[in-house]
């Protein structure tokens, strides 16, 4: 909220010669933070005076209106300006700068020629002295607010301090001169006038002659007061102290009635409204909408209403979105001269939910969302009457009350709580005297218990821990000391943690680079890759950033895709990357979710509901390589990485976490059909690698040949304590053996059979030639076979005969025949 | 050859004048065929001396031994010299330029936001917390409910959160990692001393200091007796061990609705003041739905932008580049060790 200093000042003796640091100071150390200070009015240099129009010529032959005005600005004779503006006529009060005067921007007045004339100065508007955003022309004064000659900067105020504070969602006391200088006079130990102590509401009596409010849904208002008055002035200008002072917080002069209902809205905090009584029908009700279908707002626009939206309403029709914006059909125009006055004490959230169901942030409903002190319905709507009175020329014919305000209740406190949470001795005279500023009145029981009663306008006080805030911000949190607690014995990472940090680094440590794509996909994308099954069912968000991506990811490699075409883009020719990440796949029927209250911890059933609403959410590990596996350089050419790079570094990780994969041939998109491997733990499918899809790779305009693997890392099996198996070292013996097989048997097949002939004193099996031009649709495979013993040398007629064996399995199983 | 001591001697000499000519291992060999091996003269010799009188076999064998030794000797001294020769002759003849780009494969790296939130845990495992995580889509009652924002609070609009289809299923990507906290706190008792590092989400447009996707860790501590003062000394250990030992911390009253009293905490940073986060003492209200005993337990918790902690650390001005996965950027930060 913008706020002048020169108001503040009314109620609390800032020294004038406090810092813009210190201000901002002052405010921080209380807890509002500030967005701004702005010193105004110090790049205008005078004279600026206020002058009357004596003559105006309008000049011919123009393509825009030029006059040519005599003013008379209290020197005696006219002196004559050139002006651009028509918004003023004969006998009008304007404000002009005299040759000498430095306007904002240092823009230097002179007299010159223009026009063919000489311009002695110029008829300023409210925008080049930056006093406000208005620029619909001069600045017109109302006859009689000012006199010809006064000094126009003081008259105007222009010189001030405006303070720009962020207000909390626990303050919203703090939307207004009264309660910002609150905080202000607290922090620098200052006397304080509260103003709303000023108000002699009960002048205003209350009667049956004016219009009546009826509250119809108590849960929606405790209190409201209506005051009709008459014979209001509708010619009489906003005094220009206030007309300033609206500016300067940052709204704009209206009208005199509209300008007091804001002004005593940002100076008290309560948000008035103003109805036109002649358009009243009957009483005013405050109740849902029920079965009221629309209303047109005083924006011009026609609000649909829901049948829970909080209203203000006559007898017959719906008159204001209650709290939030007026209604069209009620508002005050330049006729209306007898008028009600609306001060109630909206319940927060029943506004709240007015702003959000019309997308409707007004200065009204943002205080009354933050609840407002509900002593100030009846305060602050007598002030409002006060100032129609005084200077609108009003009567007040009546005033009606419903309901009563409600006040926070009681609260007992340990004062010495304060010295427990926060960790420092905090003397009780010191908590009395800080809840003292802050408002409380406070009731000492005893030593241990005092009954503490909350200001009218704080109605977030309600626990201990809310009077020990309270305590710790106005006795600063730099008394706190530091102490550094002692945590708990035996904390390590948990074992999913270890793995997910150890495949990471191993990845890095093979080349690959780490990034966080965006988890945000499109349908486009899911397509393209060619996703069904679970993972075409992705949740989609209901306010998506962009509506191009409304899908959560189901699969880490869309975002991955997206990350390498962008490095590509950006001229990158070898890339390898990985991701870890979460992946959201909508597979089970969400059912609705309870109202769980949170006074006391669910029950266990309770819980279980919770925690079984929320989808499993796998962790993936994933890369994406358009890139060599050995590099090229002065040696000589490198190697691409291929397919069987990205099943390899599939069966790695796997192998990492411990695990062992057995690998068969997929056909999984993205994948190429014929070049994607999925690999198997325990039975369970867990990972696929390989080379993408041609025609993924086509529409991404990816590198022929992009490879990818995923691994469903969460899935990855735990493992107990490893049990050793002795090593043993009596020599081993190396058996080669040469197998023709069909090519469609996979290589994973042939060493399974192997193994299973070969006996238990086979150590190791490893494929060292695949020859694949024998024709006839076969293939070569041969392999090494190492045997060992643990208690003897094996002697050669064994391990020939362990070899026949294996050669037999391979060929009962896989149809091999052995080459000799 | 007569076997006269003088022509002993003689063939001795003239295999050692062989050895000493010979320039290479080669001609070494063929000299050694000539005169050591066993069709040489001494060899020869040695071969006649069972023809020779009995009374002469002793004198002649010594003379023959004396004779061979001193040529085995020249010879092997000789061996050892060619054999230096030809090595450094092989070892320069194999000379490289050592300087040229070695043959390895690609140096690749962890993003830095894995790398600090690896520091980050291992700082608070050191300290005796908890690494904890949750899911990222999660409970509306976990994200908020539970942490004192019932569904009309200010607050929870302040937030400008990602609800998942079907509404009616209320699930929410997490708006900070508070969850965790809950989830912790629902599961064990007290003493809890945690930090919870994650992804979290919010309707923010990408700029250069903004993401809708970003990092957080936030740290709860729940036991008994912990005060404000604990909250201030963890974070300025935190905040030391972040930006360096100079740096010093401040609180600022805030408002939230998980805390009370609840503070943003600033740190001092080459020469300005810097938000850093939120902390406070957990609402006796955040723990009784978490069914802890506030008369016996209280606690505090904070929590860090992880983006603009690294973006400060390390001199970062755009978000765009920790976001956008360009392994220039990434690559600068390697696996983190330093």
């Amino acid at each position: 909220m913008k706020i002048p200093l020169s108001w503040l000042r009314e109620f609390t003796p800032v020294p004038s010669d406090i810092s813009t640091t210190d201000l901002e100071s002052a405010f921080v150390n209380v807890g509002f933070e500030i967005e701004s200070i702005d010193v105004v009015g110090t790049d205008l240099i005078g004279p600026l005076v206020v002058a009357q129009v004596k003559s105006i010529e309008q000049l011919e032959g123009l393509k825009k209106p030029i006059r040519y005005v005599g003013l008379d600005c209290g020197e005696g004779e006219v002196r004559f300006v050139i002006c651009g503006a028509t918004n003023f006529s004969v006998d009008d009060l304007v404000v002009a700068a005299l040759p000498g005067a430095i306007l904002p921007g240092d823009f230097a007045i002179s007299a010159r020629e223009t026009y063919g004339k000489t311009s002695n100065g110029m008829i300023c508007s409210a925008k080049e002295l930056r006093i406000s955003e208005d620029h619909a022309g001069i600045i017109v004064l109302a006859p009689g607010s000012a006199s010809v000659g006064e000094d126009a900067i003081s008259l105007l105020q222009i010189k001030d301090v405006i303070i720009d504070v962020s207000i909390l969602a626990d303050r919203g006391y703090a939307l207004s001169a009264r309660g910002l200088a609150r905080e202000l006079a607290a922090s620098l130990g200052l006397p304080y006038a509260d103003p709303a102590q000023s108000v002699l509401a009960s002048k205003y009596a209350i009667g049956s002659a004016g219009v009546q409010a009826i509250i119809e849904d108590p849960t929606a208002v405790s209190v409201i007061y209506l005051r009709t008055i008459t014979g209001f002035n509708t010619s009489a200008p906003t005094p220009i102290w206030m007309r300033r002072r609206i500016e300067k917080c940052g709204m704009r002069s209206i009208s005199l009635a509209v300008d007091v209902t804001n002004y005593v809205m940002l100076e008290l905090g309560q948000p008035l409204h103003a109805f036109d009584r002649d358009k009243i029908e009957g009483s005013l009700h405050i109740r849902r909408a029920g079965s009221d279908q629309s209303l047109v707002t005083l924006d011009g626009q026609t609000r649909k209403l829901n049948p829970d939206d909080l209203m203000v309403a006559d007898d017959k029709s719906p008159l204001a979105l209650a709290g939030t914006m007026g209604g069209a059909n009620s508002e005050i125009s330049e006729r209306t001269n007898s008028l009600v006055i609306e001060a109630a004490r909206f319940d927060p959230i029943s506004v709240a939910k007015n702003s959000r169901r019309h997308k409707l942030s007004s200065e009204a409903s943002r205080r009354f969302e933050r609840a407002v002190d509900p002593s100030l319905a009846e305060l602050s709507s007598a002030r409002a009457v006060d100032l129609l009175i005084e200077f609108g020329g009003a009567t007040h014919l009546s005033s009606a009350k419903a309901g009563e305000p409600k006040y926070a209740p009681i609260v007992e406190i340990d004062p010495h709580y304060a010295s427990v949470l926060l960790g420092t001795e905090i003397s009780l005279a010191t908590v009395e005297s800080k809840l003292t500023i802050v408002g409380c009145d406070i009731e000492k029981i005893s030593d241990t218990v005092w009954r503490i009663d909350p200001p009218s306008w704080r109605h977030d006080l309600s626990a201990p821990a809310d009077f020990v805030e309270e305590v710790a911000r106005l006795v600063g949190f730099d008394a706190i000391p530091s102490r550094l607690p002692i945590g708990k014995q035996g904390a390590r990472l948990s074992p999913t943690q270890q793995r997910r940090r150890a495949v990471s680094t191993s990845l890095a440590n093979q080349g690959y680079t780490e990034v966080m794509s965006s988890p945000f996909v499109s349908p486009e994308q899911m397509q393209t890759l060619g996703f069904v099954g679970d993972r075409a069912k992705a949740f989609k968000l209901a306010n998506p950033m962009s509506e191009d991506f409304p899908l959560l990811r189901t699969h880490l490699l869309p975002g991955m895709l997206t990350t390498l075409q962008r490095n590509l883009a950006r001229g990158a020719k070898d890339v390898s990357i990985f991701e870890v990440g979460s992946v959201f796949r909508n597979t089970t029927e969400l059912p609705v979710a309870a109202d769980i209250s949170t006074a006391t911890r669910p029950s266990d059933s309770q819980l279980a509901a919770i925690y079984a609403n929320v989808p499993y959410q796998p962790t993936q590990i994933a890369g994406v390589v358009a890139a060599n596996a050995e590099l090229a350089g002065w040696w000589g050419s490198g190697r691409k990485f291929d397919w069987s790079d990205a099943v390899a570094a599939a069966r790695r990780i796997i192998e990492e976490t411990g695990n062992t994969a057995t690998i068969q041939a997929s056909d999984f998109a993205p994948w190429h059909t014929g070049r994607c491997a999925e690999l198997l733990v325990a039975g369970k499918a867990v990972a696929h690698a390989g080379e993408l899809h041609p025609r993924v790779i086509s529409a991404l305009n990816l590198p022929d040949r992009t490879c990818a693997f995923v691994v469903l890392l969460s899935e990855l099996p735990f493992h107990e304590v490893t049990r050793a198996a002795p090593v043993f070292s009596m020599p081993a013996a190396l058996q080669d053996i040469s197998l023709i097989v069909s090519a469609e048997v996979s290589s994973e097949a042939v060493i399974a059979a192997l193994k299973s002939g070969a006996g238990e004193l086979l150590e190791s099996i490893t494929l060292f030639d695949r020859y694949d031009q024998l024709g006839d649709g076969k293939v070569s495979l041969a392999f090494n076979l190492t045997f060992r013993a643990p208690d003897r040398t094996l002697t050669a007629a064994e391990v020939s005969a362990f070899r026949e064996a294996a050669g037999a399995a391979a060929a009962a199983a896989v149809g091999a025949t052995i080459r000799s | 050859m007569s076997l006269t001591s003088s022509s002993l001697v003689a063939a001795a000499d003239l295999a050692i004048a062989a050895i000493q000519g010979a320039k290479d291992l080669e001609e070494l060999k063929a000299v050694r065929i000539e005169h050591i091996g066993d069709r040489s003269d001494l060899a020869k010799a040695n071969q006649s001396l069972a023809t020779l009188p009995k009374e002469d076999r002793a004198e002649f064998g010594k003379i023959i031994g004396v004779e061979r030794a001193r040529v085995n000797t020249v010879y092997a001294a000789r061996e050892v010299e060619l054999e230096i020769e030809r090595d450094r002759r092989i070892l320069e003849e194999e000379r490289v330029d050592v300087t040229l780009p070695g043959r390895r494969t690609s140096l690749g790296g962890l993003h830095p936001l894995t790398i600090l939130t690896n520091e980050i845990s291992d700082l608070f495992l050191g300290m005796g917390y908890q690494v904890e995580e949750g899911p990222e889509l999660e409970s509306e009652w976990l994200n908020f409910d539970a942490l004192n924002m019932p569904v009309d609070h200010p607050a929870r609009t302040m937030q400008d959160t990602f609800f998942v289809e079907p509404l009616t299923a209320r699930l929410v990507l997490r708006t900070h990692t508070s969850p965790v906290q809950v989830r912790t706190m629902l599961r064990q008792a007290p003493p809890i001393y945690i930090i919870c590092p994650g992804r979290t989400y919010r309707a923010d447009e990408l700029d250069a200091t903004h993401t809708p996707v970003f990092g957080q860790v936030e740290g709860l501590v729940v036991d008994r007796g912990i005060t404000m003062a604990d909250l201030k000394g963890t974070l300025d250990h935190f905040a030391q061990a972040m930006f360096g030992p100079e740096v010093k911390t401040r609180l600022r009253p805030s408002f939230f609705p998980f805390t009370e009293p609840s503070a943003e905490v600033d740190f001092f940073f080459q020469g300005r003041w810097i938000e850093w986060g939120g902390c406070g003492m957990v609402n006796p209200k955040v723990l009784h739905a978490a069914g802890i005993d506030t008369q016996e337990f209280s606690g505090f918790a904070f929590g860090m932008g992880l983006e603009r902690t690294l973006m400060v650390r390390h001199g970062i001005s755009d978000m765009h580049d920790i976001v956008e996965g360009d392994l220039r950027f990434t690559r600068q930060f390697g696996t983190g060790l330093v």
